[in-house]
């Protein structure tokens, strides 16, 4: 029992990083019909600049010149690292997608895989070989509850992450901006006619879904405080994966989905050797898709998205 | 101008004829240094350079080796292979077929070892790599040596640093499943282990794949199946996150691993989670005592910086070709004889009295040696608890 709790625990954190940036994948895809494949190189850049936002932080914190305690760089490192990881979102679609927006599809997915390579190597030029520690902004504590350790970072990833969720929820509920999202994901060739700006949606689109792998990023170098310019492909490729299991174009399918991702590879682990862990797990999901082709919330045969 | 390049030519060719007959290496002993002094991986070449040259100083302030009972200047012949497997090749061909070597050193890294090593067993020529730990330099080649240990021997020696310094049964394996040293060596663990304790010994023999970031799963198994000790084999980026994550599913017991912690990088990225671990390599330098401490302060006052591993075992290499040379008991000026007598001897050298640990070769050009077992002190420093044989 407290097995299975500890690994109920490390399933939750694992699993938020898959469902951040499976939101990412399943945004644009409802609006364009298109994978962005940047999207896992995205997450990679995201954790990048909160490096070297945190460390700039940390350097004017200790200089004397701006004394702040270490939470409040942690918040403003993953703020600033938001805002700016979304331009660089924009900028892959301004200048990946949108040329080829009327081009066949295939097309454009070889861009994204193209603009995921240009961001890895021109990234390890950048920063070398080397791998970056991400530095430790908040102090581990364990906590023991009943044989189950849990750390006060992993409290805080989920907790993040499932806030961050909520925020994406109500805004596309809730907002003129996300009403507009909406309008383009039941029809792409209508709205426009309506007066939205469609340039300016899909700009956002990809913005919103960035600024949600940085977020990731961030929380992953909190995490797992090694970073190597081709972390983000298998993790890319992984939520990916959550992407298409929530049923394209839903987020809170491609939430489920990440954590269900996260369960199924921590549990086979859990259960079978590791040896076998992705063997399994990605068996048990293709199995899923067999039965349910269109993922949990996903309308079959439908131009109807949701969002 | 005609009959002036014709003479020149005639004087080659009779110089040529009297080197091949060995006659000209009667007074001096030739050893060659094949080194990668450029390309990918200069400071190992560096490290060979300047520990082969230290070796010749004290050599030349001797006078000279005495075999038997004459004594023979030395000359170190000295060539970049470009930390290429091509150039490498070509290196020690000239070395054995025009400078006339008596023996080889390097070269150093197995991508160049391994395919220098079929030369210079093609051409019956005794060669000592100091640093290649790839199975393949010297096997099915007599005439090939080494001064390191391979990579599956760190696993019995780990097995037995542990048994007798803390006295544990259960063992606990994490180990990269896709990739071929990590693999091989939490194989030779789990054998020497289960030799040692016997069968279901190793409580959790757990894997990963390359690229992998949590290990949460496999280290909650670990932790729950009562082992004492985990063993992880892994490079220094993947064992920061092991060991991290581990102390914060509550693991309190020691980890270990293997020369792959080896990098000053580790303590970078683990931090104070790393400290007080142990792992297994070659040479230590903090903490060195005696011999090895003696060369670590020679080399810094001289080159001003602390010495890698590599110069270490050229330093050895070195001192084992001499030994060798020394118990043929006496040259002939043949240099094709002298070449099986010194490789002879080499294959015979016992209980030989290295910096990086005694080393006793029995027959085949690897060695049986100790390796050493290093503490990561509380100051994030590598240093040098132990000796461990096999």
């Amino acid at each position: 029992m407290v097995i299975f709790l500890q690994n109920l625990v490390n399933a939750l954190q694992w699993g938020s990083f898959y469902a951040l940036i499976a939101l990412g994948y399943s945004m644009v895809y409802s609006i364009l019909m298109l994978f962005n494949f940047a999207h896992g190189d995205i997450f990679m850049v995201g954790a990048y600049i909160g490096f070297g936002v945190s460390i700039g932080l940390l350097a004017l914190s200790s200089s004397g010149a701006l004394a702040m305690p270490n939470w409040l760089i942690l918040v403003l490192t993953i703020l600033f690292s938001m805002f700016l990881t979304s331009f660089v979102g924009m900028i892959v679609e301004r200048v990946g997608y949108r040329p080829l927006r009327n081009a066949p599809r295939a097309s454009a997915a070889i861009t994204g895989l193209m603009i995921g390579i240009i961001l890895e190597t021109g990234n390890l030029i950048l920063m070398g070989a080397r791998r970056v520690s991400f530095p430790s902004l908040i102090q581990t504590t364990t906590y023991t509850v009943g044989g189950v350790f849990v750390t006060n970072k992993k409290i805080m990833i989920v907790l993040v992450s499932l806030l961050l969720t909520l925020a994406l929820h109500q805004f596309i509920r809730r907002t003129k901006w996300g009403m507009a999202m909406r309008a383009m994901a039941f029809d792409f060739a209508v709205v426009p006619l309506m007066g939205v700006p469609v340039n300016t949606v899909i700009a956002l689109t990809f913005a919103i879904g960035s600024a949600l792998a940085a977020a990731a990023g961030i929380l992953f170098g909190i995490a797992y405080p090694v970073l190597d310019p081709y972390m983000g492909i298998l993790f890319g490729w992984k939520a990916f994966v959550a992407a298409i299991l929530g049923g394209r174009g839903s987020i809170l399918g491609a939430t489920l989905a990440g954590f269900l991702l996260g369960f199924t590879e921590i549990f086979v682990a859990m259960i079978f050797p590791s040896t076998l862990r992705d063997l399994i797990a990605y068996s048990i999901i293709l199995l899923i898709l067999t039965f349910r082709p269109h993922g949990f919330f996903g309308e079959p045969y439908s131009a109807r998205l949701r969002l | 101008m005609r009959k002036g390049s014709l003479f020149g030519v005639c004087v080659l060719v009779v110089i040529m004829a009297f080197s091949l007959t060995g006659r000209a290496q009667a007074e001096t002993i030739k050893i060659g240094i094949n080194a990668e002094l450029t390309g990918d991986i200069p400071k190992v070449g560096e490290g060979t350079k300047f520990a082969a040259q230290m070796w010749l100083e004290d050599v030349k302030a001797a006078g000279g080796i005495t075999v038997g009972k004459k004594k023979y200047p030395v000359e170190l012949v000295l060539e970049d292979n470009e930390s290429k497997a091509e150039s490498a090749v070509k290196v020690a061909t000239k070395m054995i077929t025009e400078d006339g070597v008596l023996v080889m050193v390097g070269p150093q890294a197995s991508k160049q070892a391994v395919p220098a090593g079929g030369i210079a067993n093609n051409y019956k020529t005794p060669m000592i790599t100091a640093w290649s730990t790839n199975p393949d330099t010297t096997k099915d080649r007599p005439y090939v040596f080494r001064a390191c240990f391979l990579d599956p021997f760190q696993g019995p020696v780990l097995a037995n640093f542990i048994t007798s310094e803390f006295k544990f049964t259960k063992a606990a394996v994490l180990y990269d499943v896709a990739s071929d040293y990590p693999k091989g060596l939490a194989e030779f663990f789990k054998q020497a282990w289960e030799k040692l304790h016997g069968k279901g010994s190793v409580v959790a023999y757990e894997s990963f794949t390359t690229k992998d970031t949590d290990f949460s799963s496999q280290l909650t198994k670990i932790i729950n199946s009562g082992a004492q000790v985990l063993f992880t084999p892994q490079y220094y980026n993947e064992v920061a996150l092991i060991v991290q994550q581990a102390h914060q599913l509550g693991w309190k017991k020691p980890i270990v691993g293997s020369d792959s912690w080896g990098s000053a990088e580790l303590v970078n990225l683990c931090g104070k989670d790393c400290y007080g671990d142990f792992f297994s390599t070659h040479y230590a330098a903090a903490g060195a005592k005696g011999a090895t401490k003696a060369f670590i302060d020679r080399y810094k006052a001289k080159y001003g910086y602390v010495p890698d591993d590599v110069a270490a075992l050229t330093w050895d290499s070195m001192n084992l070709a001499q030994t060798a040379i020394q118990n043929t008991g006496g040259l002939t000026g043949d240099l094709k004889k002298d070449r099986e007598k010194v490789r002879t001897a080499m294959s015979q050298i016992k209980k030989f009295n290295g910096i990086t640990g005694e080393m006793t070769f029995s027959g085949s050009g690897d060695p049986s040696k100790c390796a050493v077992i290093v503490k990561i002190s509380d100051k994030g420093e590598f240093a040098f608890y132990k000796s461990v044989c096999p």
